[in-house]
């Protein structure tokens, strides 16, 4: 298991390509990365992310742990950023390798669910009308009824 | 004493990311009690605690969990990772 959390960008082909090496008994790696979204009614300067440090790795470990018990994975990573980003930046990063495909899929997707609500991180977006904290969906608290 | 945390716009209502407080407060609950009793700006970042998240030394809990030992205590909107 790898957590990482950072300010600086990441190179998703890199960390993909370093994660995947030298694995021969993992039929199946699935990367999923999550990239800062203009939206054209309501342009988007920068998006700002606020992070608690200490709680933040501790949750991220605890999630990425949780996976690991329920399915039959080989190894995960995660990668989420923090400070200023630009639209078109990638702000975080999950990666699953697994004997098989639905493993690291549905791990994967879990990772996901579970890092949206539970890992204290906030987004702040900051555009030509204004700054506005981004607010929690229902629909991503109901995901995880889910599991 | 313990040290509260505040973030996003429970920190930006408050106008503090941290600070120390001396307490006797048995619960997250009775700390907020005491929080609100203090200034307005407490008032308004803690008028609706179906708004906030709590956590008490780096793990999510709810309102009425005990203080007992606590050294750290963080207030916060609910969370926007991914």
């Amino acid at each position: 298991m790898r957590i990482v959390v950072q300010e600086n960008p990441f190179d998703l082909g890199a960390e993909a390509n370093a994660f995947a090496a030298g694995r021969t008994d993992m039929g199946a790696i699935v990367t999923f990365s999550g990239v800062v979204r203009d939206d054209p009614a309501h342009p988007l300067r920068q998006m700002v992310i606020e992070h608690y440090p200490g709680m933040t790795e501790k949750a991220l470990e605890k999630i990425a742990a949780e996976a690991q018990a329920r399915w039959s994975l080989g190894d995960v990573l995660v990668i989420h950023r923090f400070g200023p980003m630009r639209p078109g930046e990638m702000i975080m990063m999950v990666a699953t390798a697994a004997p098989h495909r639905r493993d690291a899929f549905e791990a994967a997707e879990y990772l996901m669910d579970y890092l949206k609500s539970r890992a204290p991180f906030w987004k702040k977006e900051q555009g030509a009308e204004g700054d506005a904290w981004v607010a929690a969906k229902d629909e991503d608290e109901d995901a995880l009824t889910r599991w | 004493m313990i040290d509260i945390l505040y973030f996003a716009w429970v920190r930006e209502r408050i106008g503090l990311a941290r600070e120390q407080v001396d307490t006797q407060a048995a619960t997250v609950a009775d700390l907020v009690e005491e929080l609100r009793a203090r200034e307005e700006r407490y008032a308004l970042a803690f008028s609706d605690l179906s708004a906030l998240r709590v956590a008490v030394d780096q793990d999510l809990t709810d309102f009425d969990a005990p203080l007992a030992g606590a050294r750290e205590v963080a207030f916060f909107p609910p969370m926007t990772g991914g």
